[in-house]
């Protein structure tokens, strides 16, 4: 069983605004190992990123923790004060954000802004720190690191700049990496490069990632579990290959139906769009949406299903009491590959 | 696509070059020549920097070319002479923005950005047709006529993205150059602009320039498609020829790092690195479109037309 260093439990955030409360979190659970990658999935307003900043103490003004806990060794990280928030931030959990351009301090060359938490957190002397910025500077594959280290940011490209802040996120070994969609403002080929570097430094230094992104594409490459998310709530999760190849959740086969993989002929798209946070819908927030939806999906929430000891889906679809229905072709296919690789699996057992 | 389709669009050895006779000279758009056919989605994909953007601009008349052509429709668009010559070609060509923020005036309702061509072109005699017209057009791209009298801010980037269509449409224009039009959308509403744009072209016989750098969306709506790189067109072909049997390296590698929703897949997945070293032409290597293939072209020069020739053989085995 591996250590599981972060558990966050019944998570509610709102937000205080002038139409009213936006219920952005609704209920949220979920856990991070030790050494894993966890990827949370989900459209704009899912809630990924809020939850995400609820971790790191970085919630904007008007947000409220209205309930739940994030347990950290042993400790209450939503009780943390202010000051508190600082020794652990860049510390323990270190944060990429999406944004290369902007994460960066365009005055600071870039040896300095590495050299920042070492010097903060770990009372480095100046030299050290920067020796030491240098050693990262090359862990993540900056050429000629020596001179470029005297930069400022706009002398370098887009992709150059994602690996500096991978290094300054990580230069203080953190237990924990929460990558909010780091690669999606890079060009495809830069990004199979940043993602093999997060997952060769992820062996080297063994933090735990969560990764937040919309794209499943690159879900698939980088997590070991994934969580979904829909309207402020994880709707489904589990392991890779359960999300990606045994999906029970509509709203999880409508996101797999709707990308092209490069042998598509038709994508099959959702329709409509998320419900409005104001004021959720009482059952089944995909319901509107779906059409696998049934009754009793409009009038109460469905409760997680469990599908195995790692993946469970919150839908009625999976009540004992649910009729049968045929999902999507697509997932049907996936489903196929799901059955043949357990086969395959207990062949070797 | 038969050769036999008339051709819409023929852009030949387009250049657009910025900063003509200063030291910091950018050549966007370096010897570009291409040919869409009526009727048929043309995808154009480079990395941020191809001048994939650029060579749409160029196009739509927003640049004037350094040199080469651009003939629309029999016309050389940059041999216009009159403004009514310029507005009857505007009337033909549209384009879809990428950002559906940032491509709607927010001071305007939907329904005068709708209009906007229809008040210019005079396409309609008085008010109750022209609202007539917007109806219409709401309808077509699955919005509705209570929403034309709202503002952009009240709708959602993908609803966005819709009335940007509808106002592209609103001209009934023969060609759209679409410039990323879905790449700032959810994954659940790509789809949808992607089979909204699709289901119009069926409809209307529309031909559509596609640009954009999500190559596995590219392939899902293009028929044919067109590889950039540093301002340099490398390959032209069908679709499915350039996605299952690229020419050149650099293609390969493009399609090597896209990300596939399969675990399975990318667990085993081998990222090809491509030197573009070999793209520098020097005085006598100089490269040009060799057709390898009926209907697909990949950039090289006339010594390497063997090389690409059994590559090309190669997947046929």
């Amino acid at each position: 069983m591996a250590e599981r260093i972060l558990d966050v439990k019944n998570l509610e955030i709102n937000f205080h605004t002038y139409a009213g409360d936006v219920k952005a979190i609704r209920d949220v659970s979920f856990h991070l190992d030790k050494g894993e990658t966890l990827a949370i999935v989900g459209e704009s307003g899912s809630g990924k990123s809020v939850t995400t900043k609820s971790l790191m103490g970085l919630l904007a003004n008007n947000a409220e923790v209205v309930g739940g806990s994030v347990m950290y060794h042993g400790q209450d990280i939503l009780k943390k004060s202010e000051k508190e928030m600082q020794n652990i931030r860049g510390k323990d959990i270190a944060m990429i954000f999406q944004d290369p351009m902007t994460s960066l301090d365009p005055t600071m060359k870039i040896g300095q802004q590495i050299a920042e938490p070492l010097m903060k957190h770990k009372k480095m002397e100046k030299k050290k720190a920067w020796a030491q910025a240098l050693d990262i500077l090359k862990l993540v594959g900056i050429v000629d690191p020596e001179k470029r280290i005297n930069e400022y940011p706009h002398q370098f490209s887009g992709g150059m700049r994602q690996r500096i802040v991978i290094a300054i996120a990580l230069v203080c070994y953190p237990e924990i990496l929460i990558a909010d969609e780091p690669t999606t403002a890079l060009d495809v080929t830069i990004q199979a490069q940043i993602l093999d570097l997060m997952k060769e430094l992820q062996s080297k230094i063994e933090t735990s990632i969560i990764f937040i992104t919309h794209d499943l594409g690159v879900v698939a490459g980088m997590a070991n579990r994934v969580a979904v998310m829909y309207a402020g709530k994880i709707v489904e999760y589990g392991t890779v290959d359960e999300i990606f190849y045994n999906p029970q959740h509509p709203y999880t086969w409508g996101l797999l139906n709707s990308m092209p993989t490069l042998s598509s002929t038709l994508l099959e798209a959702i329709p409509g769009t998320p419900p409005d946070l104001l004021d959720p819908p009482k059952g089944d927030a995909f319901a509107a949406r779906s059409t696998y939806a049934m009754k009793i999906d409009v009038e109460q929430e469905p409760p997680f299903f469990k599908v195995s000891d790692t993946h469970y889906a919150a839908t009625w679809l999976l009540h004992p009491d649910a009729p049968k229905v045929t999902p999507p072709t697509e997932i049907i296919r996936r489903q196929k590959l799901f059955a043949e690789m357990s086969v395959n699996k207990s062949v070797k057992a | 696509m038969s050769e036999k389709k008339k051709k819409l669009l023929e852009v030949k050895h387009l250049k657009q070059y910025f900063n003509v006779g200063k030291s910091d000279l950018v050549k966007a758009v370096d010897d570009v020549s291409f040919d869409i056919y009526e009727g048929e989605t043309f995808g154009l994909v480079g990395e941020s920097g191809s001048g994939k953007t650029t060579a749409g601009r160029s196009i739509i008349h927003l640049y004037d070319p350094t040199d080469g052509e651009i003939i629309f429709d029999g016309q050389d668009i940059n041999k216009l002479k009159t403004r009514q010559e310029e507005h009857a070609f505007r009337r033909e060509m549209q384009m879809i923005f990428q950002d559906p923020y940032a491509s709607l005036n927010p001071r305007m309702k939907i329904k005068d950005i709708v209009a906007e061509g229809i008040d210019i072109h005079h396409l309609a005699k008085d008010d109750a047709e022209r609202s007539k017209m917007v109806e219409d057009l709401l309808e077509i791209v699955g919005l509705n006529k209570d929403h034309s009298s709202r503002y952009p801010h009240e709708f959602s980037g993908g609803q966005r993205q819709r009335i940007g269509i509808a106002r592209a449409l609103a001209v009934q224009p023969k060609f759209i150059i679409a410039d990323e039009p879905i790449s700032a959308l959810d994954v659940s509403i790509q789809a949808q602009v992607v089979n909204l744009l699709k289901d119009l072209q069926e409809k209307q016989g529309l031909t559509y320039l596609f640009i954009a750098h999500d190559l596995s969306m590219v392939k899902y709506i293009s028929d044919r498609i067109g590889v950039m790189h540093y301002g340099k067109l490398l390959e032209v072909g069908t679709s499915d020829d350039v996605y299952t049997k690229p020419l050149h390296d650099y293609t390969a590698s493009l399609i090597s790092a896209v990300p596939i929703p399969d675990p399975e897949f990318e667990r085993n997945r081998k990222q090809i690195v491509y030197d573009s070293a070999q793209e520098i032409d020097d005085e006598n290597k100089p490269r040009k479109m060799h057709e390898i293939t009926p209907g697909h072209f990949v950039r090289c020069s006339e010594d390497e037309v063997a090389k690409y020739k059994k590559r090309a053989a190669s997947y046929e085995e």
